[in-house]
């Protein structure tokens, strides 16, 4: 892929703070989400949420692109610390995510669903729109170039043309990654990229969310129930329980964590 | 055999994505064109051009509003019948209050007021989904019906509550008014719906059409990835109701030519057009065509066709038949095509590219 699709050049150099997280919680009515979390995530890391069912590990990502507004907390993006996040800023700012359950646009094509991800790139006004010639073409063929690259980079250039709504769940969640990728994120949320995928599936994934890492540099977070692809992929690791945070470390630390293995296998009381 | 895309290679990226990447595709528009713009004027009657190609054309037009709405950014209205009403008393007024300015161009401002209008009608429809937003929409309906029976500036005081065509020119020929021949009102019709067809087909085909469906099919998907729910889906009720303003000036003038204006905009007009949308096939544009060709010119083609080939209908029993009839048909199309009749002649190209060899 050209220089084009690799992240804008940032102030921030690799190792640097990209997102931090302070003492946030989350109710919904009586229900308390998330009590208290801090952590953060540098810049150019994979970091890996996880715990067990219900932890608040979506919730989690859900504030963290301004789905969800938390009742207290802060949160730090690029410098910027804000009470919370809201999803046009979020996503102006460089954040982009999948979803647990394919929240793709299932009546558009694959070339679509990866050019919608281009929409905040593209500002030809609406006049010109209403022509598709002059700018708005150029831009559109400017747009499609690096769409291009993407689906070159993804492998899947005999989908282009597919109804998502069509193909099979492994390759909707790529068509999915792809659409996040366009819009060249700093930070890309992934909500379990590899739930439901076999094993070679998800082989390939991992395979991705790593080139990912390496040749563009994108910072990602990742929330994955499998633990040996979590072990194997990430950098760092923060583990979520009832909606705290319970351990925080590198894979090894977070592995040998007592209140981890616990919170896995259960305690007798 | 004919109909297929074998040999023709795309070597840059915007005959790629070009609205018609077929060269077959594109030798069908140019021949439905031409026969639109010279077959039909030359060989079809008076009557076959003011009772059937002239409001075909109309509710095409309406049609693909409603679709720019429902079909493509997924909101249900039922207020398209009071937007094209906002359309028409808009041309009016526009017209009485500057008679010196062509009525074209009256005819195309008066869609930017029923836009204005659709805009504020659309405001709820960022919280509200579905079919309580049809509800919202019926609100529209009701208040902008009433507006046009209890606020007689509108009709310019008339004591008939009627809008009155005066004659307008373009070039010397009367195109609007009753001196105006259906060639003349044939002509200025098939222009306006082409140039807006055309531009419709580039709004969705474009940045703004993918937000459109992307707001339509996952919402959340959409806002996350910065597309602004409030503004897409009110630019979808503008555009919309722009397209109903421009058909509903149409209607008042290249069709009915005046009259008692509050009942042509009521709300079986709405529902009338939703079906179109929905029979034709919602988010495409030729489905509005189709949507629009199967309500509106079916019951006259029933009505004068059954009889030319011996069927005696006469009276009262004719009209109930025909209602039948078309009734029967609707559930017909929507058992075999529950996608519309779009997906229907999307499927008939499918199979015509492997015809005769289907391996």
């Amino acid at each position: 892929m050209d220089a084009s699709v690799q992240t804008k050049t940032h102030n921030l150099a690799k190792g640097d703070t990209l997102l931090a997280v302070d003492n946030v919680s989350l109710s919904f009515g009586g229900v308390k989400a998330i009590t208290d979390v801090s952590f953060d995530i540098k810049k150019g890391e994979i970091r890996a949420i996880i715990g067990p069912n219900g932890a608040g590990k979506t919730s989690m990502l859900n504030v963290i692109n301004g789905f969800y507004h938390p009742q207290q907390g802060r949160i730090t993006f690029k410098g910027e610390t804000r009470q919370k996040m809201r999803p046009y800023v979020a996503a102006s700012q460089g954040i982009a995510r999948t979803f647990q359950n394919v929240a793709l646009f299932k009546g558009m094509t694959t070339l679509d669903n990866i050019m919608a991800g281009r929409t905040l790139k593209m500002n030809t006004g609406f006049f010109w729109q209403l022509w598709r010639h002059g700018p708005a073409m150029r831009e559109e063929v400017e747009h499609r170039h690096i769409v291009e690259e993407i689906i070159d980079f993804l492998e899947i250039q005999a989908i282009r043309k597919t109804p998502v709504g069509k193909l099979p769940y492994g390759l909707q969640k790529r068509v999915e990654l792809g659409r996040a990728l366009a819009m060249e994120p700093e930070l890309l949320l992934l909500d379990e990229p590899m739930a439901g995928m076999n094993l070679e599936e998800k082989e390939d994934m991992s395979r991705f969310i790593i080139d990912v890492n390496t040749q563009y540099g994108t910072t990602i977070a990742l929330i994955e129930h499998d633990i040996s692809v979590v072990m194997d992929l990430s950098d760092r690791v923060v583990v979520l329980e009832y909606g705290r945070k319970i351990a925080d470390g590198t894979p090894n630390q977070v592995k040998n964590d007592q209140t981890v293995i616990d919170a896995y296998l259960g305690v007798p009381h | 055999m004919f109909y297929r895309e074998a040999g023709q290679f795309k070597t840059t990226y915007p005959s790629d994505m070009a609205v018609f990447p077929i060269a077959q595709d594109r030798i069908g528009l140019g021949l439905i064109l031409a026969a639109a713009f010279i077959l039909i004027p030359l060989f079809a009657s008076d009557f076959i051009l003011s009772s059937v190609m002239i409001p075909f054309l109309v509710f095409s037009l309406a049609a693909i509003g409603l679709n720019i709405l429902t079909g493509y950014t997924g909101l249900i209205s039922l207020g398209t019948g009071a937007f094209m009403g906002v359309g028409a008393y808009a041309c009016y007024k526009l017209m009485t209050i500057f008679p010196g300015v062509n009525i074209i161009i009256w005819i195309i401002s008066a869609g930017f007021f029923s836009a204005l209008v659709g805009i504020i009608f659309g405001i709820p429809s960022l919280r509200i989904k579905g079919f309580y937003l049809a509800v919202a929409t019926l609100a529209a309906q009701f208040f902008l019906q009433w507006c046009f029976v209890r606020i007689p500036w509108l009709y310019n005081y008339n004591a008939s509550g009627a809008i009155e065509v005066g004659t307008r020119t373009l070039f010397g020929i009367p195109i609007v008014g009753p001196n105006a021949t259906p060639e003349a009102r044939y002509y200025v019709m098939l222009c306006i719906v082409v140039a807006l067809t055309w531009i419709a087909s580039n709004i969705v085909h474009g940045k703004i059409g993918r937000s459109w469906m992307a707001v339509r099919d996952m919402d959340i998907a959409a806002e996350l990835m910065g597309i602004k729910l409030l503004d897409t889906k009110l630019l979808a009720f503008a555009v919309s109701s722009f397209y109903a303003g421009v058909a509903g000036a149409c209607m008042m003038f290249l069709w009915y030519g005046g009259g008692e204006a509050s009942d042509a905009f009521n709300i079986n007009q709405s529902f009338l057009i939703l079906f179109m949308v929905i029979i034709g096939g919602l988010g495409s544009l030729i489905g509005s065509f189709f949507g629009a060709a199967f309500i509106s010119i079916l019951p006259t083609v029933l009505k004068f066709g059954l009889p030319a080939i011996g069927i005696p209908l006469s009276g009262a029993t004719a009209e109930h038949l025909i209602h039948i009839l078309v009734g029967a048909l609707i559930i017909f199309f929507l058992i075999v095509e529950p996608h519309g009749l779009a997906r229907l002649w999307q499927i008939g190209k499918q199979k015509l590219r492997m015809w005769p060899f289907p391996y």
